[in-house]
């Protein structure tokens, strides 16, 4: 149990996959203009990147990872493989959603497609195969991941939000302010480096 | 052949990946901790990027429509591996610092944005150079950040030791929150340039953030439609 919370700190903040792994980028400053979309963004990217997690952790264990298929040499496929089952589950989530739960739907709709080429999804697939996590631990690894980069773009938004107010000089108009602000927040995540 | 030299002008100066179109950030933020490793980025990007644009190029008439992005994915997952199985067996040591960065390279915005939106369209050899631009656009761009960040850094350029030892090395340049604000910088200073070429009546360059090409070009028009992604005109319209 302690190790989990390790891990899920470990992923969450301290090593916060925007902000020091630089994971999901794009997303990030593209769609923190205010902090409802924002939101719906970051909820998206939780809910797949959990799902994508345990998908892929499946994969590896029973097809990829398997010493009784190849001997255990398809290992080599693992980028492949991945990112057609992230495409693949993106649009299989959508249609199941616009179905089965059209207010999440209306609430996540325009985002979802946009997570496939999110590459903090695909980035924790293959962080939890390499750190050899089994299935459980790579869900958490995920999710945990997933609720930082939640917490980033968030807070990035209602930064932005209040930026709009500002006087900025010409030349730090539009992207290089976000930029310094997302670094201030980087330094700003580093007093989390404490924590474990 | 002036075609092609167009396409490498473009892919370098007009439409630079890193700069103007601000595409592919996150190996941009993530792996310029020094000039060598941005070099090495750049390259392996545009190695994917040359050999993914002249397939799609040659497969664009059997390609059906409905499929092509996933056909695309599969096609450009396969050149990364290559370049990940290469790398890693004859430059182990570029392979350990780019780490999980080189398999990244798949969902580089940059690689399927030309894809889609030239190599789809046209004949193989105007393809083969828009990728040698545009590959040489991102390496030039990956190249300079690594460079500042590196000699602000640690003192260093490529390795050498460039500025006097009485130089106290800003460590935080190396780390994370250095990345974001030397990109900053560097677009801000982009911007400057920009505003003083307006400012003489010439024809203003690019707009500076988001999709810079207009909605056309863009992979993810289908479901932005223009609304998601902040382009540097609607700022402009609300003030």
């Amino acid at each position: 149990m302690k190790e989990l919370l390790l891990i899920a700190v470990g992923s969450a903040l301290v090593n916060n996959v925007v902000l020091s792994q630089f994971l999901g980028i794009c997303p990030f400053l593209g769609v923190s203009k205010n902090v409802k979309t924002a939101a719906g963004m970051g909820g998206a990217v939780v809910f797949v990147i959990t799902i994508a997690s345990f998908v892929t952790g499946l994969i590896y264990k029973f097809i990829l990872g398997n010493k009784n298929i190849m001997d255990g040499k398809l290992e080599y496929l693992n980028t492949i493989v991945f990112i057609l089952v992230i495409a693949a589950l993106v649009q299989f989530v959508e249609m199941f959603l616009k179905k089965a739960m059209p207010p999440l739907y209306n609430a996540l709709g325009v985002y979802l497609p946009l997570i496939t080429t999110n590459c903090a999804v695909l980035g924790v697939a293959l962080t939890n195969v390499q750190d050899g996590y089994n299935i459980f631990t790579g869900v958490i690894n995920g999710f945990a991941t997933a609720v930082g980069f939640l917490i980033a773009i968030v807070l990035m938004a209602g930064i932005r939000e209040k930026i709009e107010y500002n006087d900025i000089s010409e030349s730090f108009q539009g992207t290089p302010i976000v930029l310094v602000t997302a670094g201030l927040m980087a330094i700003a995540f580093f007093g989390f480096s404490g924590l474990i | 052949m002036n075609k092609c030299m167009e396409r490498i002008y473009n892919g370098v100066v007009k439409e630079n990946p890193t700069f103007v179109l601000m595409l592919g950030m996150c190996p941009t933020l993530a792996v310029t901790t020094s000039a060598t490793n941005g070099v090495g980025m750049g390259l392996s990007t545009t190695a994917v990027l040359v050999m993914s644009n002249m397939l799609i190029s040659m497969l664009r008439k059997i390609i059906p429509d409905s499929v092509r992005m996933p056909a695309f994915i599969v096609v450009v997952a396969s050149f990364v591996t290559i370049v990940d199985f290469l790398l890693e067996g004859f430059i182990p040591s570029l392979y350990d610092s780019l780490g999980l960065y080189i398999p990244l390279i798949v969902v580089n915005c940059i690689i399927l944005g030309r894809a889609e939106s030239y190599a789809s369209k046209n004949p193989v050899l105007p393809s083969i150079f828009d990728g040698i631009g545009m590959g040489l656009g991102f390496t030039i761009g990956l190249t300079c950040i690594g460079i500042v960040r590196e000699l602000l850094g640690s003192g260093k350029i490529f390795n050498m030791q460039v500025l006097p030892d009485s130089y106290e090395p800003l460590t935080i340049f190396i780390l994370a929150p250095g990345a974001f604000f030397v990109l900053a910088g560097l677009v801000a200073l982009q911007n400057k340039l920009k505003n003083k070429a307006a400012k003489k009546g010439q024809k203003e360059a690019a707009l500076s953030s988001g999709c810079t090409e207009g909605c056309s070009s863009c992979a993810n028009q289908s479901v932005c439609g223009g609304h998601i992604f902040p382009t540097g005109t609607d700022k402009e319209e609300k003030e």
